[in-house]
């Protein structure tokens, strides 16, 4: 089977963008062009364009979103597709690109995922985001992510005993890697104690959703984040080594969260992960950082046990014993994670993978893994029910 | 000279007595401490340095807020706004952001502006509910006239405060549409909204009085005070 890696990457900072949805996807495509040593117009190079946006029809009013970026960077006549699959949109059209490249359709496949979503206010975007419940079962009765994520989370509270404490060191975790990264959105490290103890926490750090406050869940974002992806038998038209994508697992569960049978389980990242894991040949033992979906604190703790870092119902323990810390046994999240670098939907995935291709490559500065040659990205859809994992490896010379 | 000074007397409101805000302090997610304090005129010329900056600042509206406080402040200090008041919000003596506002009456408070000049915890929305909590509070007003000028205010007052749209009557702020804080409304979100501790140590509340002008402003990137 023809091998796949990535030769460029670009990811201007998430937070608020003052342009338009276009524009921030332009900036993106156009670094990690400029990474891969690709130029837009005549001769391009690029085969096929992907999209992934879950908002630009209903939060930007745009549809067609893939033809008109390739218009706009004059990228014609390279083929072009939007991808839509919710919050785990980046990661599916990188699914897709490789599986365009492996088909042999494609040599050099540009995949860019962005989301303008500050245009809407907080309650506005939950609302948003929630329209990927089931609409019947759950969205009209007022669900949303935030609730979904309190009510699991006080289940596994009551199952394994993890506490707020738990989940607010992840976040402290979290926000100290961004201070790493300057694409980060928020770049403050909150402290324990004041989020925790202090008699003011319940006002600087409210309950959203309790028992999730706002330093457990991911801030509204805008930003977008770009990766060139190319057979690696084409590799020598390119300035960077490529990082390989070594394996791909996608996963999918019941739309009805309730209708799950374990419902503290996440059966789509475990077999999204151990799909991945088959095919790139390695174990949770090999991997040495990881970026898991952490849109609020709670998902980071449970993905890792899923994926195999921890046993079921541990994933806590680890935390307060640092290992998920840079320099700890497994890294997670060392780009700030979705907590802290924000949640810009259908730029989630591909900026995940990103910093996974930073930290391979041996660019992630501050906050780099020391000597990584194994990074496992999980881009969470929906509430769990619609997951890929993707596992790349460093390519050596 | 004492033409002038009868002229100066008929140019000046009557004031009211107003009862003080009573200095407190809120411990942020940083771990830091924000102290808010009432100002007097005397020190309106020291914080008009910090807010200038800003004035040109298109991003958020921060040059339409900033202006418009310049403007207000002056007013105040040069006895042309009626019952005005302002609180500062300081961390380790910094001035981090400010509010203003005035009594339109004794039952109403009229919001003049909330400006967060520090950014990313949430100081202004503090900052806000101390201005509230001052009309309702200590002034026992029974409601407060709101304007947003910006998303970002519509979104932290307008809509997190629930406040009661009332576009019939006009606010002082160039007759955009006004909403009002009633005392329903304050009961129903002050314990989430409002906090902060008293008195302020005093050692705490001697170094917030520093007031020391902010060397950096987010929104002006590269900013060098004195430039
Ligand atoms: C409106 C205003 C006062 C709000 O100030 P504030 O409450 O201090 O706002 P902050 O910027 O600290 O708070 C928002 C920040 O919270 C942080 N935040 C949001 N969600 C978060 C989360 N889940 N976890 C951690 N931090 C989060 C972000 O850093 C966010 O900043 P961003 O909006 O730049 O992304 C301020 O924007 C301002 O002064 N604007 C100009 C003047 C103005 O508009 N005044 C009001 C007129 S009505």
């Amino acid at each position: 089977m023809r091998e796949v890696g990535i030769v460029g990457v670009g990811h201007p900072p998430f937070g608020k963008y003052e342009g338009s949805l276009m524009a921030m996807l332009c900036e993106a495509a156009v670094a990690a062009l400029d990474d891969a040593g690709l130029k837009t117009g005549a001769g391009h190079g690029v085969d096929q364009v992907l999209v992934s946006s879950m908002g630009a029809s209903q939060v930007n009013r745009q549809t067609g979103v893939a033809s008109a970026l390739v218009d706009t960077l004059n990228l014609r006549p390279a083929m072009a597709e939007t991808v839509e699959n919710g919050p785990a949109s980046g990661a599916s059209a990188v699914k897709l690109g490789y599986m365009a490249i492996v088909s042999g359709m494609c040599d050099v496949v540009l995949v860019v995922g962005g989301e303008r979503m500050r245009v809407l206010s907080g309650w506005e975007a939950t609302d948003f985001v929630a329209t990927m419940l089931h609409p019947e079962a759950e969205y009209a009765y007022g669900l949303t992510l935030p609730s979904f994520a309190g009510m699991f989370t006080r289940l596994i509270m009551a199952k394994y005993g993890v506490t707020e404490r738990d989940l607010a060191m992840v976040s402290v975790k979290n926000h100290q890697n961004a201070m790493f990264n300057p694409a980060a959105h928020i770049q403050l490290v909150p402290d324990l104690e004041a989020i925790t103890e202090d008699e003011d926490a319940l006002t600087i750090n409210p309950y959203v959703a309790e028992p999730l406050h706002l330093y457990d869940t991911c801030p509204v974002s805008d930003g977008a984040a770009a990766v060139v992806l190319c057979a690696l038998d084409v590799k020598e038209r390119f300035a960077k080594r490529p990082v390989k994508i070594a394996g791909i697992g996608q996963a999918t569960d019941t739309h009805v969260v309730a209708e799950r049978e374990v419902p503290t389980d996440l059966f789509a990242v475990r077999r999204a992960a151990e799909r991945a894991y088959a095919m790139a040949g390695l174990g949770p033992q090999d991997i040495d950082v990881a970026e898991l979906h952490d849109a609020f604190t709670i998902l980071e703790i449970v993905e890792a046990e899923e994926v195999g870092f921890f046993p079921r119902g541990e994933g806590h323990l680890a935390v307060r014993r640092g290992e998920t810390r840079i320099g700890g046994r497994i890294p997670i999240n060392t780009s700030g994670g979705l907590k802290a670098k924000g949640h810009p939907l259908g730029a989630t995935g591909v900026s995940q993978i990103i910093e996974l291709v930073r930290q391979l490559r041996g660019e992630a500065d501050g906050r780099q893994v020391k000597d990584a040659q194994a990074g496992l990205a999980v881009n969470f859809g929906g509430f769990g029910n619609n997951v890929v994992a993707t596992i790349l490896t460093r390519e050596e010379e | 000279m004492a033409v002038l000074d009868k002229m100066e007397a008929q140019l000046r409101p009557v004031e009211t007595l107003m009862v003080p805000y009573p200095a407190k302090y809120i411990t942020q997610a940083s771990g830091e401490k924000l102290v808010v304090h009432q100002l007097t005129r005397e020190d309106v010329p020291h914080l008009l340095k910090a807010i200038q900056p800003l004035t040109t600042v298109e991003k958020d509206f921060y040059d339409v807020v900033g202006c418009r406080v310049v403007s207000e402040l002056v007013g105040w200090m040069r006895y042309r706004v009626k019952d005005e008041y302002c609180l500062v919000g300081t961390v380790n003596g910094e001035i981090v952001g400010m509010v203003n506002g005035r009594m339109l009456t004794d039952k109403i408070g009229m919001s003049y502006h909330t400006l967060a000049i520090r950014q990313g915890l949430r100081l202004g929305a503090q900052l806000f509910a101390a201005k509230m909590e001052y009309h309702m509070d200590f002034l026992k007003q029974d409601e407060v006239w709101v304007v947003a000028e910006s998303p970002n205010g519509f979104k932290r007052w307008m809509i997190e405060y629930e406040l009661e749209p009332r576009f019939e009557q006009w606010h002082e702020l160039g007759g955009v549409p006004t909403y009002v804080l009633t005392r329903k409304l304050w009961e129903k979100h002050k314990a989430a909204k409002c906090g902060g501790r008293r008195p302020v140590p005093e050692e705490l509340l001697a170094v917030a009085k520093q007031m020391t002008l902010p060397s950096i402003y987010g929104q002006i990137p590269g900013y060098k005070r004195g430039e």
